[in-house]
Parts: C-alpha cells; sequence; structure tokens
C-alpha cells in the first residue's frame, strides 16, 4: 500500500523496518497455510525486535521446510534431509548458544520419518522454536496420508484414513519440552502471541500450527482444511503477550486469567475462556488433549509452560562464548598437558 | 626415528638357541569378564620395561562375560609388532578352547596349562608345564571369594620365572596398573611372587622362549589407537562431539570424555566442549553437520553400521560442504558381521558415501601416533575443504597395545579455513557462498551468528547456484559440480604424503595402508632373507590418492596391493583413479578373516603369485 513519501518508514525497538525481516518470493500455492506461518514469524521477530542476524533457521524437506526462504533472508538458514532437521539445530545450537534457532518442519517431516529425531529434542529441552506446519499430508509429494491425520479423515482420492493420529503436543509435553502449543495459521491474532512468546522463552518451544494444503486437503471430509478449522478451532485462552520492553499498562484478574512470567521477563497473559485451565500442570494438559481429541474437537492455545526448567545447555555447561568461535588457545592445551599424559602412558 | 619404522637388524635363523630369546609370541586363552586383562597387561608392561620391542592384541567375543577370548603378546627384538602367526607359547586356562588351542599350536611350542585340564596327553610334539592354580592360590589368598580374581597373577608370576622376566619390573607393573588400590596390589602381589617361586621350585625350562634386557624401549609409551586419536582430537581443538555406542570406536569417546573432563575446563567450571551421546548415528552425523555449520570443530566417531546410517548425511556434508570429522573405528561387516573382529572393510563404501556423485576425503592411520596427527589433520582438512573427512582407522589399531615414540605437541596452528568475519563483509559489501573465487574450487563460507546484513545465505541439499540461491538449470548444477570435482582433486596436494621405502629401484612395489603396515614391514624383510626378493613400498596415508602413487606404480614391474578385505577395496579405487596403463601392474592380495594380518600370510602369497 502507498503511504505518503515524507513518513519516515516505520521501524522497530532496534530500528529496522518490517522489510528487513522478509525473505524470497514465496514458491509455495496460493492459499497455503504455509504462507501465513511465514507473515507471523515476520511480524514476531519484527515486534520483538529480533536482531535477524542472530537468528538460525532450520528445516527438514518438505513444503512447509522449503518456507524459511520465504522469511528473513538476513538470518542464516539450513535446507537439511528428511526428518533430521532436530539433530542438525542440535547441533548449531550446541556449537553457538547465542544463535535463536528456529526450527521449521512438516507434519510428515516431523511426525513420521523424523519422529524418532523429534522425540529425542523434546526430550532434551534445547533451547529452540520447533514449529510443526501441519496439514495432515505430504504435501510435496502430492498428498498422501501423513502421521497426523485423524482418523476418518479423507482423501481427494476418497482413501480413508484408518489409523490415530500422532498428537505431537502430547507428545512433546510428556518428553519434557517446555512449551507446548497449537495454533491455526489462519488466527493471526493467536498465532502472532504464540510466537512472540515463543522468542522470549528459554527451551524447547513446540507449536503445532494447523496449516491447511490448499492443493490436497482442504476438501470436504479432510479435518485439517481451512473449513474444519473453522468450525472445530476451540481455543483454550486467550493470548495476549506483554514483551520485556514494554510496559505492562493493563491489569489483569487473577480469577480469570493466568499470567506466566518469561524468563525473560516478558509476560504471557491467558483469559481462559469456557475450562479453568492450568498450563503448568503437565498432567491436566495432557487429560486436555486426550479429552478434546475423543470429543472431535482441535483444541488450540498454550498447553504447557514451565518458563524456568533448565535447558540442554545449561546441563552442559558450556562457556557464555559460543564454541564455534573460542580462540586457538581456549581449545588446544598446553604443552605440559601432553607432557603430563604422555608421562602417564610410559 | 618416527614409530612406524622399525629397527632393522640382520636376522639370523642359524642359532637356534637365539632364536627365540626376544622373539615370541605368547597366547593367554581366557573367558573374557575373569579379570584377566590386568594380568595380561602387567606381562606386556613387564616385556616392555625391560627394555624389549612389544605388542598386545586382545581377540575377544562381542558379549559381556563367560565367552572365550584370547590375549596375545608379541616379544621382537627387531621391532615387528605386527601379528605374528604361529603362537610360540600358550597360556591355556580356559577349560573350554584349551584343547582346540592346544591341537593348532605348530611343533616345539610351549604351553602352561591349569592342572586339572590334563593337556600334557594330547601332543608328544610340545613342552608342557602343568601348575596347580588353585591350590597356590588358596595359599596367597585366604578370602575364596577374591580368589577367581587373583588367580590369573599366578601365571604372571610363573612366566616371570619360564621367560626371565625381572621381578622389579613385574612389580613396577603390577603397582602402575593398581595404581591407587594398594591392598589389591598387594594382594596380586602375594600372587604373582607365588607363581613366581612355584615355578622356581617345580618347573624345569624346556622351552626356547625367554627375554633378555634390551635398550629398544626407552622413553616409549605403550597406548591404543582411539585413546590417540582422542588425545589428539583434543589438541586439534574440538568443540562439539556427537556419538552412539558402538564397538570398537566408543572407548575413543569414552577416552575423549574422561580427557576433556580433566583438560578442558576452565578455571569457572564451564567446558570448552559438549559432548552430547545422540539417539542414533543419523542424529550424531546431523549434530555434526548442524555444529560444523556454525562453525565448530565437530567429530563424531562410529563403525561400520553407524557408517551406513550417515551415507544421507555424508551426501549433504559433502554437497552443501560443511567441515565434519568422522573417526570409523573398522570392524567386520556386512551388516553386524563380527563386532569385535578388525577388517579393512570400509574403505570402497565410505569412498562414496551416499547416493549421487560423491567423493570423500579418508585418512588412514597406521599407527598410534598418526591417530594423534590425523586427528589434527583430519580437522585442518575438514575446515580447509569444508567437507566431511573420514579417518579409518580399525579395532586392530584402535583398541590394542602398541608401542611408541611419545606424541609431539602439534606445530601446525588450527586452520579454520574460508570463513569471512564482520570486518571482511565490510570491506567486501558481500560474498557468494559458492563462488570460486581463488581458483581451488573453495568457496567462502560466513557462520551464522555473524554481525552484517550481508552474511547470511541459504544452505540447502537441493540445487544450488553460486549464490546458494535454488536452481534447477542444467548448467548451475553441472558447474556446481565440476567445482566439486575440481575442489577434491586439490586435496591430492594436500592431504597426508605416502610414506615410501626401499631404494626405489625394485621390479616389485608394495602397497598398503592402516595397520596392514606392520605386516608389511615384517614381511619385506622376509621376502629379502627368506627369498632374495627385494621390493620397494609406498605406504598410502589418503584418499584422494596422492600424486606420487601413480610415480610409484609406473616405475614398477608389478604392484602388490595389500589390505584386510575381501574384494580388495582399496585396489579397486585404485583401479578407478589410474591411467588404464597402469591397472594392469597392479595385484591384489587381500585377507578377510578378522584377524589384523601377518606378515608371513603376505610372503607366502606374494611369492606364490610371484610364481615360485
Ligand atoms: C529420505 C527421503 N524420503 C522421502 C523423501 C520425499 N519427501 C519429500 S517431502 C516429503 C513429505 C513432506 O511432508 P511434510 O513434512 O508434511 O511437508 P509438507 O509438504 O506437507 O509441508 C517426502 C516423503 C525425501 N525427500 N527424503
Ligand atoms: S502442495 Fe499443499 S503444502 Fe505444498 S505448497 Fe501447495 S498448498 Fe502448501
Ligand atoms: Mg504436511
Amino acid at each position: 500500500m502507498a503511504t505518503t513519501s515524507s513518513a519516515e518508514p516505520k521501524t522497530n525497538r532496534i530500528g529496522l523496518t518490517v522489510i528487513d525481516y522478509k525473505g524470497g518470493r514465496t514458491t509455495l500455492c496460493a492459499g497455503c497455510g504455509h504462507n501465513a506461518i511465514s507473515e507471523r514469524i515476520i511480524d514476531a521477530m519484527y515486534e520483538m525486535g529480533v536482531q535477524p542476524e542472530r537468528v538460525a533457521k532450520l528445516s527438514g524437506i518438505g513444503c512447509s521446510s522449503k518456507s524459511p526462504a520465504y522469511f528473513m533472508s538476513r538470518s542464516h538458514s539450513f535446507n537439511a534431509v528428511h526428518g533430521r532437521m532436530p539433530s542438525v539445530a542440535t547441533g548449531a545450537v550446541l556449537a553457538n548458544h547465542n544463535l535463536i534457532a528456529l526450527g521449521v518442519s512438516g507434519d510428515g517431516d516431523t511426525a513420521s520419518i523424523g519422529i524418532g529425531q523429534f522425540v529425542h529434542l523434546m526430550r532434551r529441552n534445547l533451547p529452540l522454536i520447533y514449529i510443526i506446519e501441519d496439514n495432515g499430508v505430504y504435501g510435496l509429494t502430492k498428498g498422501q496420508f501423513s502421521a497426523t491425520a485423524d482418523i476418518g479423515s479423507k482423501l481427494k482420492t476418497g482413501v480413508i484414513n484408518d489409523l490415530p493420529p500422532i498428537d505431537t503436543c502430547a507428545l512433546a509435553i510428556q518428553l519434557g519440552a517446555s512449551f507446548v502449543g497449537r495454533s491455526f495459521s489462519g488466527d493471526k491474532r493467536q498465532l502472532l502471541a504464540m510466537l512472540k512468546a515463543a522468542i522470549a522463552h528459554r527451551g524447547t518451544v513446540m507449536l503445532d500450527v494447523i496449516s491447511p494444503c490448499v492443493t490436497f486437503n482442504d476438501h470436504e471430509g479432510s479435518t485439517k482444511s481451512y473449513k474444519y478449522m473453522k468450525d472445530h478451532d476451540e481455543p483454550l485462552q486467550e493470548i495476549s503477550f506483554i514483551p520485556s520492553f514494554e510496559e505492562i499498562d493493563v491489569d489483569y484478574d487473577p480469577g480469570t486469567t493466568v499470567d506466566v512470567t518469561m524468563h525473560d521477563g516478558s509476560h504471557l497473559r491467558l483469559r481462559k475462556l469456557d475450562v479453568d485451565y492450568d498450563p503448568t500442570n503437565k498432567l491436566r494438559a495432557i487429560a486436555t488433549l486426550t479429552e478434546a481429541h475423543h470429543e472431535g474437537e482441535t483444541l488450540t492455545g498454550v498447553f504447557y509452560i514451565d518458563p524456568n526448567k533448565p535447558t540442554f545447555m545449561d546441563l552442559l555447561h558450556v562457556t557464555d562464548e559460543p564454541l564455534a568461535t573460542l580462540p586457538a588457545d581456549a581449545v588446544r592445551p598446553p604443552k605440559a598437558v601432553l607432557d603430563e599424559v604422555m608421562e602417564s602412558l610410559r | 626415528m618416527a614409530s612406524t619404522d622399525v629397527i632393522v637388524q640382520e636376522v639370523s635363523r642359524r642359532d637356534d638357541s637365539q632364536r627365540f630369546v626376544n622373539d615370541f609370541s605368547l597366547q593367554v586363552a581366557t573367558v573374557n569378564g575373569s579379570g584377566s586383562q590386568s594380568a595380561n597387561t602387567i606381562l606386556l608392561r613387564s616385556i616392555f620395561q625391560m627394555g624389549i620391542p612389544v605388542s598386545g592384541k586382545n581377540l575377544f567375543p562381542s558379549n559381556i562375560a563367560g565367552l572365550p577370548t584370547w590375549y596375545t603378546i608379541r616379544a621382537n627384538k627387531h621391532g615387528y609388532i605386527g601379528r605374528k602367526k604361529e603362537i610360540d607359547f600358550l597360556i591355556a586356562m580356559n577349560q573350554e578352547t584349551a584343547r582346540e588351542d592346544v591341537l593348532s599350536l605348530s611343533p616345539g611350542a610351549a604351553v602352561l596349562y591349569d592342572e586339572p585340564m590334563n593337556l600334557a596327553s594330547l601332543r608328544p610334539d610340545l613342552t608342557f608345564y602343568s601348575v596347580p592354580f588353585d591350590k597356590i592360590v588358596a595359599t596367597v589368598c585366604p578370602e575364596a571369594k577374591l580368589r577367581k580374581l587373583v588367580k590369573n597373577m599366578i601365571y604372571v608370576g610363573v612366566m616371570a620365572h619360564l621367560l626371565g622376566l625381572d621381578m622389579v619390573q613385574v612389580e613396577n607393573a603390577l603397582r602402575k596398573q593398581f595404581a591407587k588400590k594398594v591392598k589389591a596390589a598387594d594382594l596380586n602381589w602375594g600372587a604373582a611372587q607365588a607363581g613366581f617361586d612355584y615355578a622356581a621350585s617345580s618347573l624345569s625350562k624346556k622351552d626356547p622362549c625367554r627375554v633378555e634386557r634390551m635398550d629398544k624401549t626407552a622413553g616409549k609409551i605403550i597406548v591404543d589407537g582411539n585413546t590417540a586419536a582422542a588425545l589428539g582430537s583434543m589438541f586439534a581443538g574440538v568443540t562439539v562431539v556427537t556419538w552412539y555406542p558402538i564397538t570398537p570406536s566408543s572407548s575413543l569417546v569414552e577416552t575423549l570424555i574422561d580427557y576433556m573432563k580433566k583438560y578442558r575446563i576452565r578455571p569457572d567450571g564451564k567446558a570448552t566442549f559438549a559432548i552430547v551421546q545422540a539417539e542414533d548415528e543419523l542424529a550424531a552425523i546431523g549434530m555434526v553437520i548442524g555444529a560444523g555449520w556454525a562453525g565448530a570443530r565437530a567429530m563424531t566417531a562410529t563403525a561400520g553400521p553407524g557408517i551406513s546410517l550417515m551415507a544421507e548425511f555424508a551426501g549433504l556434508g559433502y554437497y552443501v560442504e560443511i567441515p565434519a570429522v568422522i573417526w570409523d573405528i573398522q570392524r567386520v561387516g556386512p551388516s553386524t558381521g563380527l563386532p569385535t573382529r578388525t577388517s579393512q572393510g570400509d574403505v570402497l563404501f565410505t569412498a562414496v558415501l551416499s547416493h549421487g556423485d560423491t567423493k570423500h576425503i579418508m585418512l588412514f592411520p597406521a599407527s598410534v601416533e598418526e591417530c594423534f596427527s590425523m586427528a589434527q589433520d583430519a580437522f585442518n582438512l575438514a575446515e580447509w575443504f569444508q567437507t566431511p573427512v573420514f579417518v579409518m582407522s580399525d579395532l586392530d589399531l584402535g583398541m590394542n597395545n602398541w608401542m611408541s615414540d611419545p606424541f609431539p605437541y602439534p606445530t601446525q596452528p588450527i586452520d579454520r579455513g574460508k570463513v569471512l568475519s564482520k570486518e571482511d563483509l565490510d570491506r567486501l559489501g558481500g560474498f557468494a557462498r559458492y563462488k570460486d573465487v581463488d581458483g581451488d574450487g573453495i568457496g567462502w563460507r560466513t557462520l551464522p551468528g555473524t554481525d552484517h546484513p550481508a552474511a547470511a545465505y541459504f544452505t540447502r541439499g537441493s540445487g544450488h547456484n553460486e549464490k546458494a540461491q535454488y536452481t534447477e538449470r542444467p548448467d548451475d548444477y553441472e558447474n556446481n559440480m565440476l567445482r566439486l570435482a575440481r575442489k577434491f582433486e586439490g586435496a591430492r596436494a594436500r592431504v597426508p604424503k605416502s610414506v615410501q621405502m626401499g631404494s626405489g629401484r625394485e621390479r616389485v612395489g608394495i602397497i598398503a595402508y592402516g595397520t596392514s603396515h606392520w605386516a608389511i614391514l615384517e614381511s619385506r624383510d622376509q621376502l629379502r632373507n627368506e627369498h632374495g626378493l627385494e621390493s620397494d613400498y609406498l605406504r598410502l596415508r589418503a584418499y584422494p590418492f596422492p600424486h606420487e602413487v601413480q610415480d610409484f606404480i609406473e616405475n614398477h614391474e608389478r604392484v602388490y596391493v595389500v589390505e584386510q578385505n575381501r574384494d580388495a577395496q582399496l585396489f579397486d579405487l585404485l583401479r578407478l583413479d589410474l591411467p588404464v596403463e597402469q591397472v594392469g601392474k597392479l595385484r591384489s592380495i587381500a585377507h578377510c578373516h578378522g584377524l589384523p594380518l601377518d606378515a608371513r600370510s603376505v610372503t607366502d602369497e606374494l611369492m606364490s603369485l610371484e610364481g615360485n
């Protein structure tokens, strides 16, 4: 949209415009949910004032895994092999824990070929944002069912899925991820708030974002279509996020709202909708997900959060400087050490 | 003198009484889990401390306890430390294998056995020593439940007497072995002495194996290749290590963990490294690739089954050009194969590991010293060429004890290769990740986190052009692949050079690599001394093959390529690499029984191929 030429472009707290967060032109289908998620990532990073150079984008293989090419060109990116983004991301964070690691995967990439690495990533609570762009099918290989497809959901070809879905959120909570939620690519407000909170979180954030595939799974009978989500999206809470660098100007009612103080001092506010829900209770979270599943509802919102759980990097106790760029004298012990070892082997 | 040389001496075969002085192979047959390892190490060290070149090889089952194991100690005044085909002295402690062990000995060999086994009647052509282990141990170890543990120390004492080992050296070795466990040391020392006393009073020496003090081990160390590789990696400045346990590579990382905890934790308690036990080898190599991408010196160690799993990532590393170091401690395949036996059976597969046109740099350490130095070479090459580098060790080298000169402190600086900093980018304005600006096929890279708006690039395993942008254009693909091939060609001049021995003017040449080296050293002497055949020898240390290989083949009529696998894998790689007219000169000598290659087998086969 045209703006008046005299107006300064809007900038964020580090002086960047939203353009500085843009990526290449998308090659995904028009209307693909993944594109909307890319947009929200751009907004969240811009609004949080994240230095793009500090971000490392990581992905596997799939339409979803291509999407890092379509946002934040000023960040390094690694489109790895199918289902193995977690290990590549882990290596990158081990090498440089000052990076803000953003992993983008698909439901096929995560829940089938990559389930092993996914499980172990969650278990480690590595500082990383892990987004599943979940459309219930393998988009890039032309629409086969994935392991998150609901029982009874139907392909365009008429094939009906007769296996139960893997609930990646329940799995992530059980395994040790410290921030787990589900959203919908079509719910701008909710997704943006969750992404901003994800950026503020320290530890593994696992967001399963329902992201309809307009080409292969948006028809009648699909449980991952825009229409289905409009009818069945059941938000648990109304989510707002107040970053650490903003004044808190709105009070909240502790009777209706859970306020989570994040590690960096930000606040995540979850206003209860129907049910009384405590997002710090693991057992309750898993039970709630299971119940919703039985009811045929697609619950969205923040299911679980522990802002202070030690991360994998805390456990490894590495130097504050990135391991990758430690100077030679920090990583090669002096000659006296070799002499001592040689003496012990005589 | 490099530790891969031997002390070449005139070998006299005529004087038989001298023949087995400081030249014999001694095998201890036990069951695993019986604690014989300490006794064997003490025997080995005692001989070593008497100045006699020695090596120890453990032939063990893939099992935790209760199955047969054989430990072979070879003492050799000439410095031959490869496996000797014949066993000269058997210490039979395992009822289950005793009969077969005895029957397989060559005439004239000696056997020490536990009295109840009653082996002496098996063969008239051997020397037998019967020792009542249980009776002796009862006198020195009142506590019945400890007896099983100290029983093995009896044979250390008996052998000390029979071989003429200095008991002062035995005690030194024993106390070193038990280090701070003084009570255990005292108890075991008592057992060793009791064995010695029994032998002195009740056995009369009838076999020719003897030791005499020499001065060939002064200043030397005894160490296994995995420990050497761990040390080399630590001094190479490794920062990220990921792994999944597998014999025979586990001890490399486990030893590395110990050293890093001791020497790479800062006074403030912070580690200058991260070591992660991954969920499998796919994850281990994935983490290495991710860490290498982000700028760490990252490595993993594995064996054949792990190498198979790493194929897809190896291709990614090659194609997107990320440094990585992978140690393959080769064992016998295919499949699970013989997990505790040695081979050089992964060479061909690893050279081209991955689908699509792929080639990998491989290094072939032959000695513990090279495990140490090549750990450093591997990182320097990986970072210079921005590619995975495989260090092809094997079980024999990795897990057995080898004598060596102490390792020299690295003099090479840590070379991080072509990495652009923020300041470089300020100056240049930008860069193209895969552009061949220097004419060597190697582009410049930036690390994630580099604080410059032009630093980022998109790493993808799909088709990419010079700017790392997605492309399916035929010319982009082809140009990139040709550049990768040029880059690989350039590695020939930078990988460790081959080592050549001999006058260079002989008609017969030998090419070998890795641990086959030890058999070749000895075999060349056998060929000369027994058959009057002089040979030249080129020991390959890397793939792609350095340029001198072709010159070597050019200058010889016939070249024997010796290796430890069935399909003559390196021979095949040479055939792919060499001009056709050279291929016809090659002959293969390949062995694949899972035991370290011995000189006698090489000599015999080479002579029969020579038409003798
Ligand atoms: C080892 C391997 N097997 C199979 C493929 C083929 N493949 C590419 S993408 C894909 C599925 C992607 O599905 P998903 O992760 O859900 O991504 P989407 O395209 O739906 O966003 C498959 C099977 C591959 N690239 N690698
Ligand atoms: S095929 Fe489906 S998932 Fe892939 S880009 Fe098109 S709409 Fe998106
Ligand atoms: Mg999908």
